[in-house]
């Protein structure tokens, strides 16, 4: 709650900024106004859409069960439901820590740990959505073509590095 | 329209989710609208300082810094900026394409995109926290080369 407070806050003064350049610089307060709204626009366009699947997908995707599967002899099903819930989960990386560390505990491979965060990171469904909308799918699409070996090969080094399991 | 389609799918998906499941449903909703009032000022906030990025930033200085000709050292610069900054991933692509559109590179955007998402120095003592100092430090480490790797060949790739 104090975080948003903060940042209306930091909207307002932004918002005074604009209006104060107006007697100085008419042209350039129709200018940030004119732009802004270019973007509002884009973005509302596609951000009711987003914010239901998001909630959807956090609902109807079972959690307990999930955590279950990560394990050492999990394999490859591990592997991509360690994918499929960082992709669909909801909430920035930081949120991901937490519940990161408790499936290691738990006794979820380091390999499929590294993925999970990477995914939660890096290729998030309302993000892909977003960076469609705004880069293209060229863009969204060779960057996730990228980003998924990447993460596999991250979460094989830090294996190799940290060991199976991490105390 | 991409937006159209996504907002098609999402309402049929919302109508399916509704027939066999009000309870289900009713909280999916409010999770979509609690996350909408957490997002809305930072929203706000990231879309009028695009509106003075494009306003009073020359697009010619951010085309030199980090443009299609700045090289390796203006994908540095981006990684570095992106590592160093904390963005919602909402907000994210938005103020890649407005710098795109003042002439940045793909190359250093792809760069800005994935350090953003996948390294946090802020986040860092917390992960190390949660983590362990070894995991937090490889994988931020990794991330960032990774990231690297990544922008480099999308910038081949797109141009």
């Amino acid at each position: 709650m104090n975080k948003t407070l903060r940042q209306w806050f930091i909207f307002i003064v932004l918002v005074i900024l604009v209006c104060a350049i107006y007697p100085f610089q008419p042209e350039k307060t129709v200018s940030i106004l004119k732009i802004s709204k270019n973007y509002l626009q884009e973005m509302l366009g596609i951000l009711p859409a987003v914010l239901i699947l998001l909630g959807l997908l956090d609902v109807w995707i079972p959690k307990k069960i999930v955590e279950r599967t990560l394990g050492e002899n999990s394999g490859i099903l591990g592997t991509g439901i360690a994918f499929l819930i960082g992709t669909a989960a909801a909430g920035p990386l930081y949120v991901a820590f937490p519940i990161a560390a408790s499936l290691l505990k738990k006794g979820a491979r380091v390999f499929n740990i590294a993925i999970f965060l990477c995914s939660w990171a890096a290729i998030k469904i309302p993000m892909i959505m977003f960076e469609t909308e705004f880069l293209g799918w060229q863009f969204t699409v060779l960057r996730l073509l990228l980003t998924i070996p990447s993460a596999i090969l991250i979460g094989l080094i830090m294996e190799k590095i940290i060991g199976f399991k991490e105390a | 329209m991409f937006s159209f389609a996504i907002s098609f799918i999402a309402i049929f998906l919302l109508i399916i989710s509704a027939v066999s499941d009000r309870k289900k449903t009713m909280i999916a909703l409010k999770i979509a609208g609690k996350t909408a009032l957490n997002l809305m000022p930072f929203l706000l906030i990231i879309i009028i300082v695009i509106g003075f990025l494009l306003t009073f930033v020359p697009g010619h200085l951010i085309a030199r810094v980090i443009g299609k000709n700045s090289g390796f050292a203006g994908v540095l610069v981006s990684a570095l900026i992106g590592s160093i900054l904390l963005i919602p991933h909402f907000v994210t692509a938005p103020l890649a394409a407005s710098l795109l559109r003042q002439g940045a590179g793909i190359m250093a955007i792809a760069a800005f995109i994935t350090t953003l998402v996948m390294v946090g120095t802020v986040t860092l003592p917390m992960e190390m926290k949660t983590m362990g100092r070894k995991f937090a430090i490889w994988r931020n480490l990794l991330s960032f080369g990774f990231a690297l790797f990544i922008a480099l060949i999308m910038g081949l790739v797109l141009k």
